[in-house]
């Protein structure tokens, strides 16, 4: 299928999202759409889905001037589109997921089961993937979930597939795995649009991309003729520095100590120790075990044994409380779930864990909360209208921004980010590179838990790699390259 | 296009309710003046006094996400225990004040199963109801306590006037003033509305969500045991059916004040309004002679509207 989206606009109430966007794909070719956040990526897949109708432009398809009333039209048409909150019932099996809402039936509508798991192996065998049909979803890895979905879109004959962000949350052997299945895809004439923060996997797997800025398409290009360089600059509009901000070490006493902290079956006998103004970087796949160390070493899961030593005094922290007592703050990979209470504003978010500053008699000084909010707001340049604005309004980044923010008013000794980039455009990462530089010039202790390995060389003083709930090795900054951090990461030396 | 959104749902939040409650005095108004004299004005508040100090503490308990099955029972319980202690010669208002203290030690342990025990507040509460209806009458032997003494002070608290305004209502309104600074001013209620609207968010960011949601059932039993000395000061005496269903109305109020039974949205005025709502409706149809049984497919129609005008604006 070949389409071309020609001169779209869309605005929503004053909000204008599309000013004259230009967007074509091929038969059988990975099309990156890339942009910071807020560029008018999803609200032009949304057009292209029949989720939205454009207020101005057309869309042919092989030729054709096409518009779909609904998203039902579109996918009847051969689009799919598998967003980054995946579409699946939990408590149902894979079988029942793959069919949900197109199950097969006969005339008295018993389900026709046979059927049913014959058509799921065929779309099975041609991505040549195999998962047990009676599984229950929520036992699905979340690469398992994605090819579910994959499954699904084929199932209802798509020819085009979007997918947003697909790889946020899979390990790298199942991006492996992932990008087989596009490759394949594509040899059938099926065309993907790949819309992604991370360059790397653009370069890898895309023959085309297309740059979005402020509703307006940049540019369209091979990727052979571009560049990792050209392709961030296009994006934020202007000659960006390097991509990491430039840190000095300069680390002092050991704040944090912890010596043989152990969860049976999650992870063992794991040693880590941080120096005031350093960054440890904990790097490992997905799943071995990083971020249940860093919850239990918040209080947030319990531990079987391990002794906890902050500024040289042996603590026991049993629940995040006790945690915030003794200094320490968290910065969870999943902020919406865990990081903001999302029908707070700014100021009631940034409040929550210094209420006892606050609030010292129980009352809230509004005043000062919002003084200290509108402090936050400058010095991290949060985009906000105002701190009463409700937090669930803002962009990925600015609401990540808020988080570190609320943690910063605790003054701790050590700052305990998960994935602290995820899901955040090129230009806010640079920000938050750059705030925890200065946080540990001011001394605070920084553990950094990443899934990205050059977030992890270009901004860890140390690195540890974790290894199926081990810490398989330690490299200093100098001596860390990719391969190094793989090799340990998947077991090797 | 999201700004505008929650600004409209705000405005439906603080006044929609206000509004139609406004609305029912004019119909009601329109069909009977006498429905505005003072008089029946003042035995409005005092008949809707009870059921607004069981829903301004639900209020809390809804917002965190929570419910309690078990308020009637409370009273039931507090109510008996007060009597019991008066008719053996306890001070009355002694009494008064070691039933409440006993009504907030069963909320309290509500909170702790709740909480420790991390059972649904549903099922615990349900089981609680029964459990505290049970003592009641074993306590009271299924039989009224009546003879509890003719302390003027006691008899004050449920029949008197203060300034012209009946005793129930005075409280209701302290009681709501009191309860309106803890939500809205306090960081207790920053908390309340914090767990409701994400409790793993609350828990990592340091608040001792255990203790603040044990705190709250005990406010709710404590409110409910108020209820209950009020009722058997009007009463004169303590019944063990006393307080059946109660819960019900109290949830009915707190949700026509527009607080989401999910937690995390909703304001006390909204429950004063919502508790309000229904008191006007008894009232008035009471007053156009309504029967009873039609009373009672008004209010559940009532309720169903409500909900609908609050779901559809989102």
């Amino acid at each position: 299928m070949q389409i071309k989206m020609h001169n779209i606009y869309k605005a929503f109430g004053q909000n204008k999202v599309l000013e004259g966007v230009h967007f074509s794909l091929e038969a059988g070719e990975v099309h990156a759409l890339m942009g910071e956040n807020g560029a008018g990526k999803s609200t032009l897949m949304n057009i292209l889905t029949g989720l939205h109708k454009q207020d101005q432009g057309t869309i042919e398809i092989n030729g054709k001037e096409t518009s779909f009333r609904d998203s039902k039209e579109a996918e009847e048409a051969g689009m799919a589109f598998i967003r980054q909150e995946l579409n699946i019932w939990p408590e149902m099996t894979v079988l029942e997921n793959l069919f949900i809402g197109r199950e097969m039936v006969n005339a008295f509508g018993v389900l026709k089961t046979k059927q049913m798991k014959a058509r799921a192996k065929e779309i099975f065998k041609t991505l040549n993937i195999s998962l047990p049909f009676d599984k229950e979803a929520e036992f699905c890895s979340v690469g398992e979930q994605q090819m579910i979905e994959i499954a699904k879109a084929l199932m209802t004959d798509a020819e085009v597939i979007i997918m947003d962000e697909p790889t946020a949350a899979l390990t790298d052997r199942e991006i492996e795995k992932l990008f087989e299945v596009m490759k394949g895809l594509t040899k059938k004439g099926v065309s993907l649009v790949y819309i992604s923060h991370r360059m790397e996997e653009i370069f890898a797997i895309c023959d085309r991309i297309t740059v979005m800025r402020d509703g307006k398409t940049v540019d369209t290009k091979r990727i052979a003729e571009t560049n990792f360089d050209e392709v961030v600059q296009k994006m934020v509009g202007r000659e960006l520095e390097d991509r990491f901000p430039s840190r000095e070490s300069n680390a002092g006493d050991i704040v944090l100590d912890v010596k043989g902290l152990t969860r049976k079956g999650l992870f063992e006998d794991i040693h880590l120790a941080v120096r005031q103004g350093e960054i440890v970087g904990v790097a490992g796949l997905m799943g071995a075990g990083r971020t249940e160390i860093m919850r239990a070493l918040f209080g947030v899961d319990q531990i079987d044994s391990g002794e906890i030593t902050i500024e040289g005094k042996k603590v026991s922290i049993r629940k995040p409380t006790d945690a915030v007592r003794h200094g320490l703050a968290f910065i969870t990979e999943n902020r919406k779930e865990e990081g903001l209470i999302l029908d707070f504003s700014v100021r009631e978010n940034i409040g929550l864990p210094n209420l006892k500053s606050f609030a010292p008699s129980g009352i809230v000084k509004t005043e000062d909360e919002m003084n200290f909010a509108e402090m936050m707001i400058k010095r991290l340049h949060v985009k906000t209208s105002s701190a009463e604005t409700v937090i669930g309004n803002l962009s990925g980044g600015n609401q990540q921004k808020v988080v570190i923010a609320k943690w910063i008013g605790t003054s701790p000794k050590v700052l305990i980010m998960d994935e602290p980039t995820r899901g955040i455009d090129v230009g806010a990462k640079r920000e938050i590179y750059e705030l925890m530089n200065e946080l540990t010039e001011r001394g605070i202790a920084i553990i950094m838990v990443s899934s990205e390995l050059p977030e992890i060389i270009g901004m860890s003083d140390r690195i540890l790699v974790v290894h199926e709930g081990e810490i398989a090795g330690e490299l200093l900054k100098q001596e860390a390259t990719q391969e190094k951090i793989m090799a340990l990461a998947t077991g090797g030396n | 296009m999201k700004l505008e959104a929650t600004g409209k749902s705000g405005i439906w939040q603080k006044f929609g309710p206000l509004l139609a409650l406004v609305l029912l005095f004019i119909v009601i108004t329109v069909l009977n003046p006498s429905f505005m004299e003072p008089n029946n004005i003042l035995n409005l508040l005092r008949q809707t006094s009870i059921n607004a100090l069981i829903a301004f503490g639900m209020t809390f308990i809804i917002l965190t996400g929570g419910i309690d099955l078990s308020v009637g029972s409370i009273l039931a319980l507090s109510s008996a225990l007060m009597a019991g202690m008066m008719v053996s010669g306890l001070d009355p208002i002694l009494a008064i004040l070691v039933g409440i203290l006993l009504g907030a030690i069963m909320g309290v342990i509500n909170g702790i199963l709740v909480s420790k025990g991390k059972m649904a507040p549903f099922i615990v509460t349900l089981a609680t109801m029964t459990i505290f209806r049970g003592l009641t009458l074993v306590y009271t032997d299924g039989k009224p306590i009546t003879g509890i003494g003719d302390s003027v002070m006691f008899q004050m608290l449920g029949r008197g006037y203060f300034l012209g305004v009946p005793v129930p209502a005075v409280v209701m309104i302290i009681a709501f003033m009191i309860l309106w600074f803890l939500l809205h001013k306090t960081s207790f209620g920053r908390k309340t509305y914090a767990i409701g609207g994400n409790e793993r968010a609350s828990r990592i960011s340091g608040i001792k969500v255990d203790r603040v949601k044990v705190a709250i059932y005990g406010l709710a039993g404590t409110m409910a045991a108020i209820a209950g000395a009020i009722l058997t000061s009007r009463l004169n005496s303590a019944q063990p059916t006393a307080g059946q269903s109660y819960e019900m109305d109290a949830i009915a109020a707190v949700v026509l004040g527009g607080t989401s039974l999910s937690g995390g949205k909703g304001r006390l005025f909204g429950t004063l309004v919502g508790v309000l709502i229904i008191g006007t409706l008894n009232n008035g149809m009471n007053l156009l002679g309504v029967s009873s049984f039609y009373q009672q497919v008004v209010k559940g129609a009532v309720i169903l509207i409500a909900v609908l005008l609050d779901r559809k604006k989102s």
